[in-house]
């Protein structure tokens, strides 16, 4: 929950020293909105997947992709409200447990994109302790580098899965678009990741 | 007066998912499915596990396409408009989604607060422009569901295979 005397991180900073020498056995699931910015300000790799709209999918997803994926490490990079939208996907993730797998929730208390209006994480909603609740083993708050360097390696050694809560001041910084095109997107991902053939299936 | 079935297509279709190469099964449970889902869960090779709303059914089915593997989803027809917002994905990123959703609401319903969303739910999915192929009685349902798998396979689309109430049988309490 948002606490306004809390020491905040500036969100883009903290995005970019969460990927700093990137693993290539990486790989990003983004939500919109602002979350895909920051990622794709971090370096542009078709090992990003972006989710430019269906609000509330980027966990589903990611746990998809981290139970397709057992071998390479997984993010769930969502803002707090996208998060919320698709709640319940914190309890399957409890269920299913896939080691692989960290939810990196930005969270300024905000609704960014559409004007800033105050968030259930900004009044009342404590995410981390819903994680907690949905059976997620590990979880950290954070708000500080050491915290960012820390979620780092859960992020590539587990134990997962993981919920960082990344507490980030309100601040909007640039719009970085990527490819819009999600068809393109998909194939560029599923290239990279399964090789060429993958797209003759 | 319930119509009898045969309920042989029950079985089959656990033979069904294992014909299309899909490693992955997710539900929101229904009766009609019972059967398949214990068998797969019985299944070492089948990674399978419930959800808590059929919304998150999407994300899992197109993040593991992106993986590399096939996904199924299982749902019944009351819960089918609780997924259609995110099918907006699968249209983005020209993912396969397979579903397979057993119908309540239509064929002697007992239960008023079914008909809604099973009557209601082919006009939805067709004004989603989901493809719809509907198996009507108890010897349609496996070729039906197993063309439905192939099509979203093998042509990228999402693809509802609907079993009709006339094939489960009218539930009776």
């Amino acid at each position: 929950m948002a606490n306004e005397t809390q020491n905040r991180l500036e969100r883009r900073g903290a995005v970019h020293r969460l990927l700093q020498d990137r693993d290539p056995n990486l790989l990003i699931v983004a939500g919109l909105g602002s979350a895909i910015w920051d990622a794709e300000t971090a370096g542009e790799t078709p090992l990003n997947l972006y989710l430019l709209g269906a609000m509330g999918c980027a966990v589903s997803t990611a746990l998809g992709l981290a139970t397709a994926q057992p071998e390479k490490r997984v993010i769930a990079l969502v803002g707090d409200a996208e998060l919320g939208m698709g709640l319940y996907a914190l309890a399957t993730v409890g269920w299913r447990k896939p080691e692989n797998l960290t939810i990196v929730c930005l969270d300024n208390g905000r609704f960014g994109e559409t004007g800033g209006q105050v968030s259930h994480s900004g009044v009342n909603l404590d995410l981390a302790g819903v994680a907690t609740a949905a059976g997620i083993p590990t979880i950290r708050r954070v708000s500080d580098d050491a915290g960012v360097d820390e979620l780092r390696a859960i992020i590539m050694d587990g134990p997962g899965p993981a919920f960082g809560l990344v507490e980030i001041t309100a601040d909007m910084p640039p719009v970085a678009m990527p490819i819009r095109n999600g068809a393109i997107a998909l194939a560029r991902f599923r290239e990279a990741l399964l090789g060429h053939d993958a797209l003759k299936e | 007066m319930v119509e009898a079935t045969n309920a042989d297509w029950k079985d089959q279709l656990y033979d069904s998912i294992k014909a299309l190469n899909i490693t992955q099964v997710v539900y929101v449970p229904d009766a009609g499915h019972a059967k398949l889902i214990d068998r797969c869960l019985a299944d070492p090779e089948i990674d399978c596990f419930p959800l808590v709303n059929e919304f998150e059914s999407v994300g899992i089915c197109v993040g593991a396409w992106a993986g590399g593997r096939r996904s199924c989803a299982l749902m019944q027809s009351s819960g089918v408009g609780n997924l259609v917002n995110a099918l907006g994905l699968v249209h983005s990123v020209g993912a396969p989604f397979f579903a397979i959703a057993t119908m309540r609401g239509e064929w002697g319903e007992f239960n008023g607060w079914q008909t809604p969303m099973g009557q209601s739910i082919p006009k939805i999915l067709d004004a989603a422009n989901i493809v719809v192929n509907r198996a009507e009685t108890s010897a349609d349902v496996i070729p039906v569901t197993e063309a439905s798998g192939r099509l979203a396979f093998n042509s990228y689309l999402p693809v509802f295979s609907l079993i009709s109430q006339r094939a489960t049988g009218a539930k009776v309490f």
